[in-house]
């Protein structure tokens, strides 16, 4: 389990999760949010993950929820609308992985040999290096910023300074502005929105502004690579597109470009901006006319310009590139922010499409929009509003202003800065026009409209014959792609069998370059990532070694998968890394992910560090031993050493006693970290070491010697969070040690710990809960000082009502006291806690009464006096009566739990308890009436014991009385609490006598409610069971024909029931007239029905002896009707399943009927024919019927060719079935005719049923295989056999 | 070796059970490695059965150990050296 969340686990649906704010930031939007997610998920059962992913999914902010009135105006549309999509249920933290890169190429050093790589491909040198540069920039933002933050703060002291005390505050706050202003960087900028492009123009200046600028210089070279790019310019969401401000998976992207080899290697932020980006000054001034840029002078572009429709434009601007013309892809340059409508021309340019007028003209009313929404400048704003001299002035930004930074929203703010207003133009029509109906392809699914940045190519017409090679390859690629993707299951399947069998044909690199950006797309569903990765994995299995190179871009795209919140995409996530390990081999894989270790990025750190563990589970832990030594020891970065400890404790984590071999290797290689510089080195490090000793528990404690001493000074030296993570390294090492150590250095530590007992600090709280119950647990603590030394201080700082109110300190404290319990007896923790059963706090009477069951239910109440008895019984009472109706079962289960431990002695309180039963049985509220028949199912065996018969009798009578119950939860748990009555009374003691119970119970069986029908089932069928004679014939038969209707239901346990009446009220009243009731039933057309009546008939054959029941099942063979014709069949094979070796006297009377099925034409009779051999051979192996079973093999035999995979499977079963009972040497006789068959199909058959009867009579085939001749130089006589004496 | 359509079907559970099994047999085995298989075996057997060991080493008045110990060594090439690549086809 990932530790990062302290000692407290569990209880994750609610409440605030705990984590270490210091290292992953304060806010829980962050890290701790995911990893929070994680950690519960994965403590949870399956069931309890199903229902937190669902609540994942309802999310909504809880303003908007409070504010909104909720209307049910009839109309589905939350179930219609809401979003499948992965991004919309992600976290900000989880979001972060869209603004990695998917990494260009690498350079695959197995495959160079000797040879110097290619100057064009990256090797692993090019990425450490940016690597570096990425941290070193990093670094200086950070001291930037620092250094602002001190100027502003002197400067703002100085101005305090500088003002006499007598002053006024307002020349002191107006000081204090300028000094700040004269501060900042951009002080000058009174009006943030323009002052940003401003800014963003000189990159040159940057080193010295704020960070946020940062972004906007990142942003440039986007632009730029796109001019490199001559892929389509993904203008449909350009939201994405700038999401990141570095390559996107779009279609032009880095690598596009890197394998033209126009740009090898591209830095990002540190190159000089392109001549076009230096020059152009055209944001700053609006009439570019007046400066011409030199891309002015590019003939083509003065061509160009010429060219331009209207002169509107081209006048303005001789850098925009012109539409329809599509000679130069000079799109954008100049231009901070294209707008979409500047993309969509660059798109068109670049594909050498013309445009089409209606874009044009849907491009000129954009830029004109643009133009009129333009920001409006300082100097027009100054001579539009009043100035300092009639008494205003301009404010500077307030302190907690963020200029929008999201590069998508930037896109929509920006301003275009180019051209006039256009002049209107008289729409030219077009009459080839398509309107905007989707285009569909032929033989290819739907495409939606975000799948036509990645898809769009599809759509072009174009001749399959002129295309080249490698475009023809693109283009079948993206087929089977948008097929996987969005296709029918059909389509589906067979897309991505040629995706798998044709992978290498493809090659690695086209493959994985439409693969990866598809995933990373913010509009990906579950469904389709699911599909994506599935591809991935089957081609990661036929590309083996090719995909070294792609590696890192898998990595980009898998490792979010990680800490997904699903639980099958983790999965899934480490399955796909653990095959991309086991293909590419640990060196590449660490090369690949080497640089991300001390990746400025926390989130990148993160995700690597677990794909590390990954890998480590699948290529071995010693492999990568060496690795992590070094990364642990790392000099040059805390982060780096941060990273590598964090992996040893993924490891930990994920391969739980499977470290066990290597744990002193891992505790040497982390050890170091106690006694870092840095905190968070420190703190991660002792999480480590508790995932350590937690998954090597109870074994390993020699491996720790080494430890215990830093961790020892740190628990009495440290405070706050370090302090708690190195106590829960304590925690989980004390558990393994001897019991007199244990003892010592639980005492010692259990100061530290009562200190901490009063922290108000959450996480603390729960990792001290957490290390009290270890140490409590463990062997060498002494009851008595647990008793004196914690238990005081214990209850005192835990037992209070606010720990209730989190689910997670709620279970926390359960736990641990449970523990202590365990130490120091029942009647120590109950006595303590029990007057807070009357506590009126709802959730804190709950909690006591959840530890309450917990102790009784481990230590039973034979410690507990009469006084505590007496205080216990009143306080459950009072705590049941009490509860609100809510679904929580913590109060009845308590309830049940006390009465049923106390046995005998809850004799005096059970007439109370009764009145209150009976009392609340009448209340109007539904829940309560069903909490109280639920409270008499559970106490009604203690009631026996206590010899309270007539008590018990008088509620079955309420209880019968109450069987009118509208409210289907209600009668369901009466009829439960009638059917425990049932039981402990007896079917002649019973009141109301059975006689008059049953026919009462007749329609209740009509009831649809699952939990009614599943109850009343198990009473009916307990009275068939055990009472049948108390009930005329008549009845039982009504009751059949309702049974019929059950056997429809979804649930299996009714259906089960339901199949199981029959057999006892056909015990009861002979098999005939049920049996018919059940043959007719075979007519039905539901096949569910159809299969339960099987299982009925046969199960009546059981219970009354096979005689009775298959004449007429057999007569019933002759119906022409195939699925009466099956059901009888199937009804056979039932029955032969059940009866066993009962079946040696049936066969010889079924073989007809089998001979028959066995050469039907039709497939199912052949194949539940074979099912009925299997189950016939298995039970009467060794009896003596081999005549019958050889001559029905020889029926079966002919079957093995069939191709549908369910006749195979049963013949199969059918030929292993025989192969028990006939021997195996009667099969291989069979089976000699075809091992070597001229036809490869006949071999392939003859040899799976070879393997077969192989594995399973090995041994015994040694003396049956033929006798062979010598050939040659090998002899495969086997003189052995012919050994005598 | 189970082919790719056989990989993702029903099949695929016995394929792959049958697959863990060192002496299992496919449609392009060729005498020699059946029978190197059926030999393996047979010694396997021999050795692992007690009483067909006391068997032999009666035949041939040899100790148990002795005839356990030439078992084992004859699983080595039980069948001689593999034949040429040629008479596969």
């Amino acid at each position: 389990m990932a530790e990062q969340n302290g000692g407290a686990r569990g209880v994750p649906l609610s409440g605030k999760a705990v984590f270490d704010e210091e290292l992953y930031g304060g806010d829980m939007t962050g890290y701790a949010a995911v990893a929070a997610d994680i950690d519960d998920a994965e403590e949870l059962d399956e069931r309890e993950a199903a229902v937190a992913s669902k609540l994942a999914s309802y999310t909504a902010p809880k303003s908007l929820m409070s504010e909104l009135p909720v209307q049910e105006d009839g109309d589905t549309e939350g179930g219609m609308l809401q979003s499948r999509r992965i991004v919309d249920r992600e976290s900000d933290y989880s979001k972060r992985r869209l603004n990695r890169i998917i990494s260009p190429d690498r350079n695959d050093a197995f495959q160079m040999g000797d040879k110097t790589p290619d100057a064009r491909v990256r090797t692993y040198a090019d990425v450490m290096r940016e690597a570096q540069l990425a941290r070193e920039r990093d670094n200086t933002l950070r001291n930037i910023e620092e250094k602002k933050r001190r100027e502003a703060e002197e400067a703002q002291l100085a101005a305090l300074d500088a003002v006499p005390t007598k002053a006024s505050a307002g020349p002191a706050a107006a000081a204090a502005q300028a000094a700040a202003a004269a501060a900042a960087p951009g002080g000058k900028r009174s009006r943030w929105d323009s002052a940003a492009p401003v800014e963003a123009k000189k990159p040159k200046v940057a080193a010295a502004a704020p960070a946020s600028e940062w972004d906007a210089v990142e942003a440039t070279p986007v632009v730029n690579r796109w001019d490199a790019t001559p892929g389509q310019a993904p203008a449909e969401t350009p939201g994405r597109i700038w999401s990141g401000g570095e390559a996107t998976p779009a279609g032009g992207s880095r690598w596009d470009a890197a394998e033209q080899g126009a740009q090898p290697k591209r830095n990002r932020w540190d190159a000089t901006p392109t001549p076009g980006h230096g020059a152009a000054g055209v944001g700053e001034t609006p009439t570019a006319g007046g400066k011409r840029s030199r891309w002015d002078a590019t003939p083509a572009m003065a061509g160009a310009a010429a060219v331009g429709a209207t002169p509107a434009y081209g006048g303005a601007m001789g850098a925009t590139p012109m539409y329809g013309m599509g000679a130069t892809p000079a799109g954008g340059l100049g231009m901070e922010t294209p707008t979409p409508g500047m993309l969509a021309a660059q798109q068109a340019a670049m594909a050498g499409v013309p445009m089409t007028p209606e874009a044009y003209q849907q491009m000129k009313i954009d830029r004109e929009m643009d133009e009129r929404n333009r920001p409006l400048t300082d100097e027009e704003l100054d001579a539009m509003l009043p100035g300092p001299n009639e008494g205003y002035k301009v404010l500077a930004e307030p302190p907690g202003y963020e200029p929008i930074r999201t590069p998508a929203r930037k896109l929509m703010a920006t301003p275009t800065p180019f051209g006039g207003t256009p002049l209107y133009q008289i729409p030219e029509e077009d009459r080839g026009q398509a309107y905007d109906v989707p285009k569909q392809l032929e033989g290819l699914p739907e495409m939606k409209p975000e799948d036509q940045q990645y898809f769009g190519k599809l759509l072009k017409d174009v001749d399959e014959e002129e295309l080249s090679v490698e475009e023809a390859k693109e283009r079948k690629i993206m087929k089977l792609l948008l097929k996987v993707k969005n296709g029918t299951p059909p389509q589906r399947k067979s897309a991505l069998r040629q995706l798998t069998d044709k992978a290498r044909d493809f090659g690695a690199g086209p493959l994985f370059n439409q693969i990866l950006p598809l995933l990373m797309s913010p509009t990906l569903e579950d469904q389709e990532r699911h599909l994506l990765v599935k591809v991935i994995d089957r081609v990661l299995f036929k590309l083996d070694e090719l995909v070294r190179p792609y590696v890192h871009k898998i990595l980009v795209v898998i490792e979010p998968l990680l800490i997904d919140e699903d639980y099958y995409a983790r999965v899934e996530g480490r399955e796909i890394i653990a095959n991309l390990s086991k293909a590419a081999g640990l060196a590449t894989m660490i090369a690949a992910m080497r640089p991300d270790i001390d990746n400025v990025d926390e989130y990148v750190r993160n995700t690597t560090a677990r794909a590390f563990s990954v890998v480590a589970s699948a290529l071995g832990i010693p492999a990568l031993l060496p690795f992590l030594k070094a990364v642990c020891q790392s000099k040059k970065s805390w982060q780096a050493r941060h990273t590598g400890i964090k992996i040893v404790q993924q490891i930990a984590i994920l391969m739980g006693c499977a470290v066990l071999p290597h744990l002193k290797s891992l505790v040497d290689i982390v050890k170091h970290g106690l006694v870092d510089e840095n905190q968070k080195v420190k703190t991660i490090t002792a999480l480590t070491i508790s995932a350590l000793a937690e998954a090597s528990a109870p074994y390993g404690i020699e491996s720790f010697d080494d430890v215990l001493e830093p961790l020892w000074k740190g628990i009495r030296l440290l405070r706050g969070k370090v302090l708690a993570a190195f106590l829960k390294a304590i925690g989980f090492i004390i558990p393994l040690m001897d019991a007199m150590y244990a003892n010592y250095y639980t005492r010692e530590v259990m100061i530290i710990l009562i200190r901490e007992f009063q922290t108000p600090d959450e996480e603390m709280k729960k990792i001290v809960l957490k290390v009290v119950k270890q140490c409590v647990g463990t062997d060498g603590v002494e009851p008595e000082y647990i008793r004196t030394e914690i238990l005081p201080e214990f209850f005192k700082h835990f037992w209070v009502r606010r720990m209730a109110l989190d689910r997670r300190n709620y279970r926390a404290l359960v736990e641990t006291t449970v523990e202590v319990a365990n130490k120091v007896g029942c009647s120590d923790i109950v006595g303590r806690i029990v007057e807070d059963l009357k506590d009126e706090s709802e959730p804190y009477r709950k909690m006591v009464m959840e530890t309450c069951d917990k102790v009784v239910r481990n230590l039973g109440t034979a410690d507990i006096d009469a006084r505590l008895e007496e205080l216990l019984i009143d306080g459950i009472l009072y705590a049941y009566q009490e509860q609100l109706a809510d679904e929580s079962p913590v109060v009845l289960n308590g309830f049940g739990t006390v009465i049923n431990s106390l046995g005998q002695r809850a004799k005096p309180y059970l007439p109370q308890i009764c009145g209150t039963i009976k009392w609340r049985l009448n209340n109007k509220s539904a829940k309560i009436r069903q909490q109280a028949a639920d409270l008499i199912s559970r106490i009604a065996p203690v009631m026996k014991k206590c010899d309270e018969e007539k008590l018990l009798a008088h509620l079955g009578v309420v209880l019968y009385e109450n069987l009118g119950e509208e409210y289907p939860e209600v009668l369901g748990s009466i009829l439960g609490a009638l059917k425990s009555i049932v039981n402990v009374i007896g079917m002649t003691r019973m009141t109301p006598p059975i006689k008059d119970l049953l026919p009462r119970l007749t329609p209740i069986l009509k009831n649809r409610h699952e939990k009614v029908q599943e109850n009343c089932i198990d009473l009916v069928g307990r009275i068939a069971d055990r009472g049948a004679e108390f009930v005329p014939a008549r009845e039982w038969m009504r009751i059949c024909f309702e049974l019929l209707d059950m056997l429809k239901a979804h649930k299996k346990a009714i259906r089960r029931a339901t199949v199981n009446t029959f057999g006892y009220i056909a015990k009861a009243i002979g098999p005939q007239d049920v049996l018919v009731t059940l043959l007719n039933n075979l007519k039905v057309q539901e096949r569910q029905n159809r299969v339960c009546t099987t299982v009925a008939i046969a199960i009546v054959a059981e219970t009354c002896a096979p005689f009775t029941v298959l004449p007429a099942l057999m007569n019933e063979y002759k119906v022409p009707e195939l699925n009466v014709q099956n059901g009888v069949l199937k009804a056979l094979s039932f029955l032969f399943e059940y009866i066993g070796e009962m079946g040696k006297d049936y066969i010889y009377a079924v073989v007809p009927v089998l001979e028959d099925a066995l050469m039907d034409r039709d497939l199912v009779h052949r194949q539940t024919a074979c099912a009925v051999v299997q189950h016939m051979s298995l039970g009467v192996a060794g009896l003596g019927c081999e005549d019958a079973l050889t001559h029905l093999l020889n029926y079966v035999f002919p079957n093995i060719f069939e191709v549908s995979p369910h006749i195979i499977q049963t013949t199969t079963g059918a030929i292993d079935g025989c192969r028990v009972a006939l021997g195996p040497a009667v099969i291989l006789n069979y089976l000699l005719q075809g091992l070597f068959h001229p036809a490869r199909k006949v071999r392939e058959v003859y040899w799976r049923l070879y393997n077969n009867v192989y594995i399973g009579a090995q041994d015994a085939m040694v003396s049956c295989f033929p006798r062979f001749e010598d050939d040659g130089i090998n002899t495969y006589h086997r003189h052995e056999l012919d050994v005598f004496v | 070796m189970a082919t790719l359509s056989d990989r993702f079907n029903i099949n695929a559970q016995l394929e792959h059970l049958q697959s863990k099994y060192v002496g299992t047999g496919h449609p392009d085995i060729n005498r020699f490695e059946w029978n190197l298989n059926i030999k393996r075996d047979t010694y396997a057997s021999f050795i692992g059965h007690h009483s067909l060991t006391a068997y032999h080493a009666i035949a041939e008045n040899e100790s148990t150990g002795r005839i356990k110990y030439n078992f084992l060594q004859n699983m080595l090439l039980p069948c001689g050296l593999p034949p040429e690549k040629e008479d596969e086809a």
